[in-house]
């Protein structure tokens, strides 16, 4: 087997580069609709403002794409090069909705965004604004696909195990697509994008007004990041993910986790607004608590229990022993002793084949764990509480002051005031970085939330990576980190070079600073 | 609707499309973008060259992106396989591959002679060595890959990425390079203007020359000291996937498919001709005719190193029975149909918007309209 530290370190890398990559996978979800409506504003009305709001933040858009595009390519093979035990023990699903993203999305996004750019003196008016609404629908898709695909790590439903290929395999396409976490993660994952989209744009149009340049240019901006900002800030909270915690045991082990439930409860359970969680007893000290609060947000009702830590670990300890006879049993239809009682057998514990595979940690022979090892491997069900709390409630506490903006920006635009308003226009840039913070957090309280899981119940991640070395994997850490920090550095002082900029980037002579330079000749 | 050795089958040629579309699409603009330093002298002509390949070049990487899912989808053992056993070599593949996005996206976002060059050298780089990696790796599908698969399946590579850079392969890797050059040349004088085009017309006919000479030697050698492999146990097409099922043996040779299929004899001679069909229509000045037998010429090069091996998919060196066939390397029956409904409806769609996109940007990208659009393009 392989040793804790290339476990650990792939685990580094995948998080490092899945994270980095989702830096800019928001704005491009995001900022791809708001160029779509700044452009049918544009087709509607035949002002000509509409078109440069699109061009100028489409050149912003373009900056971001390059990267999402470059860390993206990582994404798409480090399965293969990093989890190669995962992708042979799932690939028969998790590669299906992967394929068609790139069938289906990919190809859409990339093929119409060189025409977003380069067609603008070669297609008529209706045909750019097809291509860009093209665009904005093809990086959805490819949100779809791969929440879909992610949503089955979660919960991994639509499957069987097969001891002759040794491996997962497909029974239900259907179930696989229409799995509750995916839906509901696709909604959120997706708002989410919206929202950092109309972040981005309400606070550089804040920019522009707090400096008073392009005063116009930077209303209208400001008026259609507003409205697209609460309506997706509404939808990210309000379609939240938390009816995806119904379903699936590693999904209630995330939602105890992240609410610090230590014991199960009597219904409704109350809510821990803050306090300290504690691994070793068990505990959260100086805990404040909301009674009833987490009952009715988690199961939205007032009879239904929400299953605490401890509980959670005894019923993963009687399925860990299950989980020994499926693994006993696997070795012995593998190894020549495939007869119709084995198989049989076999069926009733397959479920708890997983759970057996997270002893391989402790034991490579599984069957020999002792009680000891049994017991910690219960425990391993569990990931570290007080992270999963924190980050979770600083998501929250982003969303809900996004919120707050959304709501002032749509009130002063409405009455016409946001261009006067001056501490709102500060505030909307000190929320600049708050998407990002949601983003990440958010996708930290999914994924390391699953742990120790890479499939949910079905695969630890202890068993799901290359046969690599350490040195390979210290290596190409540093190179991911050393790229990924150069290419950074480039991205952002070529943003920020074009936001100072501003429209007169665009070369069109009519935005501020352009005359006193000698304007350039209208593109 | 089929049967699983009928899908297994149609899944190789799927494969072989999807990596015969890459090499055509997104092998032009790495033709051109390696040809950079060569072609473009001064920016305005290195500008040139960058758009014309500026509104595909993405698109045309999504060839590149899906065949990888699809792979992923079609052949798990494949992908989990080659990928991690390949580790250094894929990895080195991503980092070059990276300078290509951000290197067109963000080159011409300043204007400093520095920064630009900086750029032009990662482009170059970016789709220089994934050109070549691809066809070293090849030529060690031939050679066979060090690896073998334990009780639970889980594969383990022996080899180091130095064992991959042995002469027959880095020859592949030349082939590679070659042919995507030519391929970038030809489109470069079909669609770029100024001085730009007699260069490309200059490598576009001289690489060609170089191509043919470089797959005699590669044939040569495949022909007198390459071993072969072969299923000597009964192939059982529509069993599930378990590679260690088989027995396989080394043989003299791998053209024991040539014996039984005459044709691949011909397919062979028609790899040698066609990139000097592409140098002589370079002479005659016919880029458009060029391009067109440049991609045949480039298809037929991909199905015959893919029916050479066939229906060997990765060969395992050290441990011949896990070696990896198209008929015990796939994923189940269900999910090969799912994703061959779903390749059926969505390629046609693809090739259609493509076209589209590529009719609409049609046109020579002269140096004065670059110079007029300096704001707008690349």
């Amino acid at each position: 087997m392989v040793s804790e530290t290339v476990v650990e370190l792939s685990r580094w890398q995948f998080a490092l580069t899945a994270m980095y990559h989702f830096l800019f996978v928001p704005l491009t979800l995001g900022l791809s609709f708001l160029l779509a409506i700044m452009e049918s504003v544009y087709v509607m009305t035949n002002k000509q403002v509409y078109k440069d709001m699109t061009r100028f933040w489409g050149k912003l858009f373009g900056i971001n794409f390059a990267l999402g595009v470059t860390t993206g390519l990582t994404m798409e093979f480090q399965f293969g090069t990093n989890w190669a035990y995962y992708s042979h023990y799932v690939g028969d699903i998790f590669g299906a909705p992967l394929a068609i993203e790139g069938l289906m999305a990919f190809f859409l996004e990339s093929t119409f965004i060189g025409l977003f750019f380069f067609g603008w003196d070669r297609l008529s008016k209706v045909q750019h604004l097809s291509v860009t609404w093209l665009v904005a629908i093809g990086s959805n898709f490819s949100a779809l696909w791969i929440l879909i695909a992610n949503g089955w790590m979660q919960n991994p439903v639509g499957a069987y195990f097969n001891f002759e290929t040794m491996r997962m395999e497909m029974d239900s396409f259907s179930e696989v697509i229409f799995n509750p976490v995916a839906q509901v993660k696709f909604v959120h994952t997706v708002s989410a994008g919206y929202v950092t989209g109309a972040i981005f744009v309400l606070a550089i149009s804040s920019l522009y007004l707090l400096k008073r340049k392009d005063i116009d240019f930077a209303r209208r901006s400001f008026a259609i990041a507003s409205a697209f900002g609460l309506a997706s800030a509404l939808s990210v909270i309000v379609l939240g993910d938390e009816s995806g915690y119904e379903v699936g045991e590693v999904q209630k082990v995330k939602l105890a986790a992240m609410e610090a439930e230590w014991e199960t409860h009597p219904a409704p359970a109350p809510f821990t607004l803050v306090g300290l969680p504690n691994q070793e007893t068990h505990t959260t000290d100086m805990a404040i608590k909301i009674p009833y609060a987490l009952g009715l947000i988690a199961t939205r009702s007032l009879d239904e229990e929400v299953m605490g830590i401890n509980d959670l670990v005894d019923r993963a300890e009687l399925r860990i022993r299950n989980g020994i006879k499926a693994y006993d049993l696997l070795m012995k239809l593998r190894n020549g002793e495939d007869t119709p009682a084995h198989r049989s057998e076999f069926l009733t514990v397959s479920d708890d084949l997983g759970y057996g595979l997270l002893l391989k940690r402790f034991t490579p022979n599984v069957v020999d764990a002792t009680e000891e090892q049994i017991k910690a491997a219960a425990q391993d069900t569990i990931p570290q509480v007080a992270p999963m709390f924190w980050t979770f409630r600083l998501m929250v506490a982003s969303g809900f002051t996004m919120l707050l903006l959304f709501i002032l920006s749509f009130y002063y635009t409405a009455k016409r005031k946001e261009h006067q308003t001056r501490w709102l226009q500060k505030f909307a840039l000190f929320c600049l970085p708050l998407p990002w913070i949601a983003c990440e957090t958010g996708w930290f309280v999914a994924e390391f939330g699953r742990q120790p899981w890479a499939i949910g119940e079905i695969l630890p991640t202890y068993v799901a990576t290359s046969n690599l070395t350490e040195t390979d994997l210290w290596l190409s850490i540093t190179g991911f980190v050393s790229l990924y920090t150069l290419f950074l550095i480039v991205e952002v002082f070529l943003m920020v070079k074009y936001i100072r900029k501003g429209p007169s980037a665009l070369a069109t002579g009519r935005y501020a600073n352009e005359q006193a330079e000698g304007a350039v000749q209208h593109v | 609707m089929f049967d699983y050795e009928s899908l297994r089958l149609i899944w190789w040629l799927l494969i072989g499309v999807l990596l015969i579309g890459f090499a055509i699409t997104d092998g032009f603009d790495m033709g051109s973008a390696m040809l950079l330093p060569l072609i473009g002298k001064t920016d305005t002509e290195r500008r040139v060259i960058i758009n014309t390949i500026g509104p595909h070049w993405d698109g045309n990487q999504v060839w590149f992106i899906t065949a990888g899912g699809a792979i992923f989808a079609a052949w798990p053992l494949v992908y989990a396989t080659a990928f991690s056993g390949f580790y250094w070599a894929m990895l080195l593949v991503l980092f070059a591959l990276f300078f290509r996005p951000i290197g067109f996206e963000y080159r011409s976002k300043m204007d400093n002679p520095r920064w630009r060059k900086s750029w032009d050298l990662g482009l170059c780089l970016g789709s220089l060595i994934p050109a070549l990696v691809f066809g070293v790796a090849f030529g060690n599908l031939f050679l066979g890959v060090p690896f073998q698969f334990d009780e639970l399946t889980r594969p383990t590579y022996t080899g180091s990425f130095f064992a991959l850079l042995n002469p027959f392969a880095l020859i592949c890797g030349l082939v590679s390079v070659v042919m995507l050059a030519q391929h970038g040349a030809i489109w470069l004088q079909m669609r770029a203007g100024g001085a730009v085009v007699a260069r490309a017309q200059h490598y576009a006919n001289r690489l060609g020359y170089l191509l043919s000479v470089l797959m005699l030697v590669a044939g040569a050698i495949m022909v007198t000291s390459i071993e072969g492999y072969t299923i000597s146990s009964p192939i059982l097409s529509d069993a599930g996937s378990n590679p260690l099922s088989k027995t396989v043996i080394k043989t003299a040779d791998w053209f024991a498919n040539y014996d039984h299929y005459p044709l691949l004899w011909g397919l062979a001679g028609v790899c040698l001709i066609l990139p000097l069909c592409v140098s002589l229509l370079a002479k005659i000045n016919r880029p458009g005719w060029g391009f067109v037998v440049s991609s045949l010429s480039i298809s037929s090069i991909i199905l015959l190193a893919g029916s050479t091996l066939f229906p060997f998919v990765m060969p395992s060196s050290t441990s011949l029975a896990s070696s990896l066939t198209l008929w015990d390397a796939t994923s189940s029956q269900l999910t090969l149909e799912i994703m061959f409904w779903v390749a059926m409806v969505f390629v046609p769609i693809i090739l259609c918007y493509t076209l589209w996109s590529y009719y609409k940007m049609w046109r020579r990208v002269e140096p004065e309209f670059i110079e007029q659009n300096s704001v707008s393009n690349y």
